[in-house]
């Protein structure tokens, strides 16, 4: 392809290749310049080691923090899942209507299971726990109301479903009083939801300051090859082709940070195991601990390849274009 | 090949390096742009590999204004020209063979291919045994020849030398510039800027004087010569 001169064929054109040896060339081109570039990282394994330090420490917070958030929900939805509604019934209610009532219960569709919980037994399984037992004979009559709890589906465990069903129970001629511990769960969620947008934000600026460590390292790294930069445009480089080499290191500081900032929030996780696990022992939940695996991993890395190529993009644009041999 | 047509140019700053220059140089021909310091050989040069931009006037090559050459484009021009630098423009960390492959990796060429031609150009300029040597090892003269290499191994049909022989003794510039005439015997136009007038008497080519920006003699050399006093 010569502007200049009609009938002078240049490269690969001139070479009587086939289109597919010709696309096979590029892709071995390239293969060889991520190659180079690498190599080159390999050639001054102390600046590099520290670049990616630094990228690797600064992606490792946010992918802990969003770790421990993701946990947290898993656990949170565990609870969830167990909500029960208490409903206590009138004194006076007789045990044939009390049947009654759980037989009809037991037909809604929003109701997983019913437990009838007989006051005698209440009251017995009371004096039992709470240490009252001969206080409590004094009693002309049995003051606890009959209980049952009432296990939704799974369809109604969230906490507004349950509040409604809570509603329509508290209707029934039965019910005293209807109860269903949902507002801690409801704050739980709010303070989820705020650690939530704390990460994002974190993340987010953590995020850009990779993508401009690794910009301004890109910076450095092409004015210190001036010199070769300019003997590549005097023998007739394109700017592709010179930046070419600055991406690929771009790539690999974004994939080498992201890697080691797999490792270490690996190693925060196995360090805080313990800790977790005595505190989640303390709520006897059977809980593993999920670090980043699957989909979440390719995430972390493809996001930090991406950050790779952002930051030098950002400097490779700016700074080849600057030098032109004078 | 090379056409001038009232070409001014000044710098930022006032300087006039170039007042209303026209010539033609027909392709295949070997001419020499000679002047003082500062007479604005290097700045001729600059605007036929565009780095420079004339300020009035018009510069062609093989018919092309280059004021319509987008600068996206100024790369595929480079690679029709080859050009030649008193400072050699090497990479000193790169071998021989490296530097002088480089216009054909640019292009894409195989790595079979660069390795017949820069062995070719290699022994053209006499240097086949130093391919694996870095260019700092070598004298002033043998990388100057590795600097013709590169200029010529994707056989441009124009060559542009800026002081070839400006580090040189006179017997090694004769070396560089019989090379010179071999490449242009093959059909390439050759432009070289010198101040080396010693060197330009021994020959009869045609030479382009600059005297402050502006043409004073377009000639032969004997002419030239024969006209003291200019």
């Amino acid at each position: 392809m010569s502007l200049l001169f009609k009938g002078r064929d240049q490269g690969a054109q001139r070479t009587r290749i086939s289109s597919v040896q010709r696309l096979l060339m590029f892709f071995i081109s390239h293969i060889r310049q991520a190659l180079a570039s690498l190599g080159e990282l390999w050639r001054s394994p102390g600046a590099s080691m520290m670049t990616i330090a630094v990228l690797g420490l600064s992606i490792t917070l946010p992918s802990t923090l969003y770790i421990l958030l993701k946990n947290t929900e898993k656990v949170s939805a565990g609870w969830e899942q167990a909500s029960e509604i208490t409903l206590f019934l009138h004194q006076n209610t007789q045990p044939g209507d009390i049947r009654q009532l759980t037989t009809r219960l037991s037909l809604w569709p929003e109701v997983e299971s019913l437990k009838h919980i007989d006051k005698a037994e209440a009251l017995n399984e009371f004096k039992q726990l709470s240490g009252f037992g001969d206080a409590l004979n004094y009693l002309e009559e049995n003051p606890l109301p009959d209980v049952i709890l009432v296990t939704p589906d799974s369809k109604n465990t969230s906490p507004t479903a349950a509040g409604k069903l809570l509603e329509k129970l508290q209707k029934e001629r039965e019910v005293e009083l209807g109860q269903l511990d949902i507002q801690w769960l409801e704050r739980l969620h709010g303070l989820v939801d705020i650690a939530k947008e704390l990460v994002s934000v974190v993340a987010m600026l953590l995020f850009i300051a990779v993508a401009l460590i690794i910009g301004n390292t890109i910076r450095l790294n092409i004015l210190n090859k001036r010199d070769e930069i300019l003997v590549l445009k005097l023998v007739g480089a394109t700017d592709a082709f010179i930046q070419r080499p600055f991406m690929y290191t771009g790539f690999w500081y974004g994939l080498l940070g992201g890697l080691l900032a797999w490792f270490t929030t690996w190693l925060l996780l196995w360090w805080m195991s313990d800790s977790i696990g005595r505190v989640t022992q303390l709520y006897q939940t059977q809980f593993e601990l999920t670090g980043l695996q699957g989909e979440s991993l390719l995430g972390m890395l493809g996001l930090s390849v991406f950050l790779g190529l952002a930051g030098s993009l950002l400097s490779v644009h700016k700074h080849i274009r600057a030098i032109e041999p004078k | 090949m090379i056409r001038f047509e009232g070409v001014s140019k000044t710098y930022p700053g006032g300087q006039q390096a170039l007042r209303q220059v026209s010539f033609h140089i027909a392709p295949g021909e070997m001419a020499f742009l000679t002047g003082h310091s500062g007479a604005g050989k290097s700045t001729l040069l600059k605007l036929i590999s565009i780095m420079e931009r004339p300020t009035v006037g018009k510069v062609l090559i093989n018919g092309h204004d280059l004021n319509h050459i987008h600068s996206r484009q100024i790369p595929y021009i480079r690679r029709d020209i080859g050009m030649i630098f008193q400072s050699h423009q090497l990479l000193m960390d790169r071998s021989v063979f490296d530097n002088v492959s480089l216009p054909l990796i640019i292009e894409g060429y195989s790595h079979r291919e660069i390795s017949k031609r820069v062995g070719a150009v290699l022994d053209r300029v006499g240097l086949t045994d130093k391919s694996r040597s870095l260019p700092v090892t070598l004298s002033g003269g043998e990388q100057q020849r590795v600097g013709i290499a590169r200029a010529v191994i994707n056989k441009p049909p124009l060559l542009l030398a800026d002081e070839p022989t400006g580090n040189l003794d006179p017997k090694l510039s004769m070396e560089i510039i019989r090379l010179f005439e071999d490449f242009n015997q093959a059909g390439v136009a050759v432009l070289i800027a010198t101040h080396d007038l010693g060197l330009i008497a021994r020959m009869r080519y045609r030479t382009l004087t600059l005297k402050k920006g502006q043409m004073i003699t377009d000639g032969l050399t004997e002419d030239w010569y024969d006209e003291p006093a200019v």
